[in-house]
């Protein structure tokens, strides 16, 4: 693992927003195309793009370019535009603001002193983060429920491959949801003092478990995995639905 | 000299008297042929790289080479340094391109060229020194640790061994030097840099402290928003300090609580308590 | 360059007191005084925060009495008074110990942050010599905790720091020290301060010596300047070694290894993978006083049992990795990163190292007064709180308490008297002539690296732990044939930030402050703390009374006399009394 970190360092430093450039890409455009033109259920697998709005039926005035998901995704959009990694890493990877740290790279940087503003002009906005963390909350729990409802499906209980995949996507997507920054910080960050207030050892034991998710880089990995097992997960279902491979019981109904 | 270490001197017999005569340790044995350097060898006004050669010894950092230059070669070689073992943040300098304490790269773990020149982010003075009186101007600004309450404390540990990590800053102001905002936007008037956000943290996280500086840290010379958490401070930190998610983070939320939660807002115009933060022993 | 003849400028700048240096006496000193309204100046060779103090690693020793309530500065006294063997000023020592709680306490008071007990107080950790837990301390990085308190105090005050600022003669008028003459490092430029009174606090002179926990600062400049305008030194002969530095890679020699390993429970074995310190101490073994443990240490491996490179084994591995990330995290790395050993696994390798220097100006222990009026001194240029060996952790305590005290005795002075500062043009410009000659010398002379080298190697042989007349005669033999060639050194280059015009003023102190060390060393013949006389058979009881007072003479060379110790009074000696029964 860590000769892998150490080659990846040692390759130059283009290589790593260029990457990050193309993995988001690819994820936008994918999952656009996906909320546009698919259907978000098959069988008991609700697809994570869809969650509750799957078998949601838009009211007729609605014009037709808007799908149902698009009433969910806001929040998971939200969450990871205004999350401290994502921002990192596009402001890195997709302004070069720097590209990278090495001089070489940070010569490279376009903008020019008076252009420059940070997170104080436009991306102030990024304060709201805490927001889409609360309404990030609920999308959790829906897909937590969905996760379940691939086991207690209405035909009984059963455990297939799939249901590995949703668990498997929802565990991550809690992980990184419950190791971001503002939650860190409401949670027991912006208390001085834990000794002093009542509730505060337990608020003090919540936040070191928020932080030892989060520290080290675990919330960008958290970021990166739960994205790909979105996309895998979605992948999934689009191929059972094909019929392109068929979903392997583990654990059959009555079992 | 060394010679006479074995000598022994047997002016009287009570003990070996030999042993006043201690050995001169030096570095034979342990020479591994040598090593080139680039310098950068200038001023304000502008230098160049020059090329030296060297004794390449067993376990050497980039710091004992320079040294050594400076002993044989270049006696007004200018270079800071102080504890040579990382303690201390003196001896900065950007090898290759990157913040580097010189004290503490070893020499063998660069394959090919090896160039040594000051930081940029600040004025070079000469040769490898550059002038960061400028950091302490800022410290100067920044309301300093500030109670009512009378030591000594009762504070347990818990409640404080966060703090460890910004406290073991040892400002060497590498982080300063690698942050663009400083290095490229040259936005020193307005931006604290993050060797003082590492500082806010302790102050502001502190059981007993009773100042804010949100104020300062959001637009008196702050100017934390001007940071966009891309993190090559973190990167170049000697004492692994997790600058941006440990100390800028935390504070930016502390911002937003005050500037830019409209719910924290409304919530203190209806308590009518403005600035009281939570658990802080002015707080309550 | 201007040419020889011409008057050269300088820039002159006044304060109430100027203070020399900026480790923690000169800071502590400062605050003292910045705080009743006095105009300070400080001047520091380094930047800000990065003198000797930032790196003591240990702790601080005071009796507050937090993990073992026992604990008194009755104890802390008489600790103090034993290790010293009972040449130390007993008055400070009990001022030290007085005094050191508040000290720490006010540096709390300042937001230093210091490991918590279970009940919420300051932590103290064992130390050799100690008779209890005593040393304040956070992990091992409690110098860099107490250096950044004062620093950034000092930086909401109005005082004035003048970094990286070299003084190199105090100034004189009427017999009063009014100032003195510094010149910046970074250009070159001269200033002449102006001070009703001067507080010296430049810390030590390890620098003599070629193996050294010391920076390139200790240089002993304040104990030169101030014996240059004739004050009192004492107890020069006494340097202590720690017993334990670094013995490899070369680069790393000397860098010390904290006591706060064997605090923590290290235990020392030799090659044979024995530990020895039985044969030593078999009574307080590792944690022992440090002349003893440095001086086993030596005789391991002078003796034959010692490690691969020159050493003797520390091991702390018992503490495993956790609990030295925890306790003593800096050692971890410096290990790591610098020799490619993790002492969580292996022992490290340490040989003594220079360490400290007990002697130094002699001062009244209620005002930190020099025996020259307007001339005060703190911290570790002082001399008298540690006699004959210094016990860890009493050098921070001993900078904040007489830090406060010298701030304190110079506010008083200046608020009695009222004199003039000026000082002669002529006697300035000759002062300048003399500092700039290295660079003005147009032929090739002495470098003053080689001459700083070879003078540390002469010191390493004859003048090291163990000591006898024969080596130190002939010690004291090259160390004046270095004198001699001092005048010869000339450096290459411009005033611009030129190191190597700095290490020519640095030599002189050097070599003065050898020969000094040599010559006291030649004249206390017994065996007492730091001071070893191969020679000698023990302590000598009338040599334990008194105390070599080195002064310059009229001639201007090293005069030595001997002075007898006062008696401590009753309250204090009764204590040694009531313990003995
Ligand atoms: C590695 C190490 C570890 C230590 N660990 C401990 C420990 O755990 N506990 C303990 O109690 N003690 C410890 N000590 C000892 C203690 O740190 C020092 O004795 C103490 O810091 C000395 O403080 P000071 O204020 O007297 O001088 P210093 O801190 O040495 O400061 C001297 C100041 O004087 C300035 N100066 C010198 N000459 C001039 C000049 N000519 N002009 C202008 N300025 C000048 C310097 O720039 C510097 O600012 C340790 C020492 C070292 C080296
Ligand atoms: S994270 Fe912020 S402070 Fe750190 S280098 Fe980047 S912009 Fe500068
Ligand atoms: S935070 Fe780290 S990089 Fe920045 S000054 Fe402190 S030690 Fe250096
Ligand atoms: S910081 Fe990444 S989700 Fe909140
Ligand atoms: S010399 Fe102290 S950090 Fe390198």
């Amino acid at each position: 693992m860590s000769a892998i970190a150490a080659a990846w360092k040692r390759l130059p430093w283009w290589v790593e927003p260029m990457t990050v450039v193309f993995v988001l890409t690819a994820f936008g455009l994918y999952s656009f195309a996906v909320i546009v033109l698919y259907q978000g259920q098959y069988e008991q697998y609700i697809s994570p793009f869809f969650s509750f709005t799957a078998t949601m039926e838009l009211p007729g005035w609605v014009p037709g370019f808007i799908t149902a998901p698009m009433l969910l995704l806001w929040i998971p959009l939200g969450f990871r535009a205004t999350c401290y990694y994502y921002r990192k890493a596009y402001y890195r990877a997709f302004f070069w603001d720097p590209p990278a740290c090495q001089s070489k790279a940070q010569q490279r940087e376009p903008r020019s002193p008076e252009n420059y503003n940070g997170e104080r002009a436009l991306f102030v906005l990024n304060n709201v983060h805490r927001y889409f963390f609360y309404a990030s909350i609920f999308v959790v729990a829906f897909l937590w429920y969905e996760a379940f409802y691939t086991v207690f499906t209405p035909d009984g209980f059963q455990i297939a491959v799939g249901s590995l995949f949703w668990f498997v996507n929802i565990i991550l997507v809690s992980a990184y949801t419950f190791s971001c920054h503002s939650f860190r910080h409401l949670i027991g960050g912006n208390m001085d003092c834990y000794s002093c207030n009542r509730g505060g050892n337990i608020r003090r034991k919540i936040y070191s478990g928020v932080s030892r998710l989060n520290e080290n880089g675990g919330h960008a990995r958290w970021a990166w995995l739960s994205l790909f097992s979105l996309l895998l997960t979605d992948i999934y279902l689009r191929f059972i639905a094909a019929g392109v491979i068929q979903d392997y019981v583990l654990i059959p109904f009555g079992g | 000299m060394s010679e006479s270490t074995n000598g022994t001197n047997g002016t009287n017999g009570r003990e070996d008297q030999s042993l006043a005569y201690a050995p001169v340790a030096g570095t034979e044995g342990a020479k591994r042929g040598t090593t080139k350097l680039k310098i950068f060898r200038g001023d304000a006004e502008g230098g160049e790289f020059v090329e030296y050669e060297t004794d390449m010894i067993e376990g050497m950092v980039v710091l004992d080479a320079v040294l050594n230059i400076q002993a044989e070669q270049a006696p007004d070689l200018a270079v800071r340094w102080n504890c040579k073992a990382a303690h201390c943040g003196s001896c900065s300098a950007e090898v290759n391109g990157r913040p580097t304490l010189m004290c503490k790269q070893r020499v063998n773990e660069y394959e090919g060229e090896i160039r040594v020149q000051p930081m940029q982010a600040f004025p070079v003075i000469k040769d490898l020194v550059s002038d960061v009186s400028w950091n302490y101007e800022v410290s100067r600004s920044m309301t300093p640790f500030t109670t009512s309450q009378q030591a000594p404390f009762t504070m347990y540990e818990e409640d404080v061994e966060r703090l460890y990590e910004p406290k073991s800053c040892i400002e060497c102001f590498m982080c300063q030097d690698v942050c663009h905002v400083l290095r490229t936007h040259h936005k020193h008037p307005e931006f604290a840099g993050p060797r003082f956000f590492v500082r806010g943290q302790w102050l502001e996280m502190h059981p007993m402290d009773e100042a804010n500086r949100l104020e300062y840290l959001k637009d008196g010379g702050g100017g934390i928003g001007y940071c966009n958490i891309t993190k090559c401070c973190t990167e170049v930190c000697p004492v692994g300090i997790k600058i941006t998610d440990n100390s800028i983070i935390p504070l930016k939320e502390r911002v937003a609580d005050e500037y830019y939660d409209p719910a924290k807002w409304l919530m203190r115009k209806i308590r009518g308590r403005k600035g009281s933060r939570n658990g802080s022993s002015n707080g309550g | 360059m201007e040419t020889n003849g011409t008057r050269e400028n300088y820039e002159v700048r006044e304060h109430d007191v100027l203070i020399i240096g900026a480790g923690g006496a000169g800071l502590r000193a400062a605050i003292s005084a910045a705080e009743r309204g006095f105009s300070v100046g400080i001047v520091t060779k380094s930047l800000l925060g990065k003198a000797h103090t930032v790196m003591a690693e240990g702790g601080i020793a005071t009796a507050l009495g937090n993990v073992d309530p026992e604990d008194g500065w009755r104890t802390h006294f008489m600790d103090t008074m034993k290790s010293g063997k009972f040449i130390n000023n007993w008055r400070m020592a009990e001022i030290h110990a007085k005094e050191s709680p508040d000290r720490v306490y006010e540096l709390e008071q300042w937001g230093a942050l210091f490991n918590r007990t279970p009940e919420g107080k300051i932590s103290q950790r064992p130390f050799g010599g100690h008779t209890y837990r005593r040393l304040a301390h956070i992990g091992d990085r409690t110098g860099l905790e107490m250096i950044r308190t004062l620093q950034e105090k000092v930086l909401a005050t109005d005082a004035e720091v003048f970094m990286e600022t070299t003084v190199t003669k105090l100034l004189k008028k009427d017999g009063r020290v009014v100032g003195a003459l510094a010149y910046t490092r970074e250009s070159g430029k001269f200033i002449h301060f102006k001070a009703k009174a001067v507080v010296m606090a430049t810390g030590g002179w390890g620098k003599i010596f070629k193996v050294t926990s010391n920076s390139w600062e200790g240089t002993g400049d304040g104990v030169i300047l101030s014996y240059d305008v004739g004050a009192e030194l004492v107890d020069m002969e006494m340097m202590q070694f720690h017993p334990t530095g670094m013995v490899w890679p070369p680069g790393v020699r000397g860098l010390l290894v904290t006591e706060g390993v064997r605090g923590e429970g290290g235990l020392l074995r030799n090659a044979e993978g024995r530990r020895y310190m039985e044969d030593y101490d078999p009574e307080k073994m590792e944690l022992s006083t440090r002349d003893v443990v440095a001086r086993a240490n030596y005789t391991e491996v002078q003796a034959g049992r010692g490690s691969e490179h020159g050493g003797v084994y520390l091991d702390i591995t018992h503490l495993g990795y956790e609990g030295i990330m925890k306790k003593l995290p800096t050692m971890y790395h410096q290990f790591k990163n610098l020799a490619d050993i993790d002492i969580s696994e292996e022992p490290m390798e340490v040989f003594p190292t220079v360490h400290y220097t007990m002697g130094g100006v002699k001062v009244d222990p209620e005002t930190c007064a020099s025996t020259v009026p307007g001339l005060f001194a703190a911290g570790e240029v002082a001399g008298g709180l540690h006699g004959a060996n210094r016990l860890g952790g009493n050098s921070l305590s001993d900078l904040l308490v007489f830090g406060k005290r010298a701030g304190d005795g110079a506010m008083a002075y200046i608020e009695e008297s009222t004199h003039s500062v000026d000082i002669d043009e002529a006697d300035l410009q000759a002062e300048l002539r003399r500092v700039l000659e290295p660079l003005e010398k147009k032929e090739e002379g002495e470098s003053p690296y080689l001459l700083q080298q070879e003078l540390q190697e002469v010191m390493m042989e004859h003048a090291n732990m163990m000591r006898n007349e024969d080596s130190l005669k002939e010690g004291l033999g090259k160390v004046l044939g270095l004198k001699d060639r001092m005048e010869k050194i000339s450096v290459p280059g411009s005033r611009l930030f030129n190191p190597g015009w700095h290490t020519a003023q640095d030599v002189r102190y050097l070599i003065t402050i050898s020969e000094i060390i040599v010559r006291t060393a030649l004249e206390r013949r017994e065996r007492r703390g730091a001071q070893w006389r191969l020679d000698y058979d023990g302590p000598d009881e009338d040599l334990g009374k008194i105390n070599f007072i080195v002064t310059r003479d009229a001639q201007g060379e090293v005069g030595i006399e001997r002075r007898e110790i006062e008696p401590m009074p009753g309250h204090l000696a009764d204590l040694f009394e009531e313990a003995k029964v």
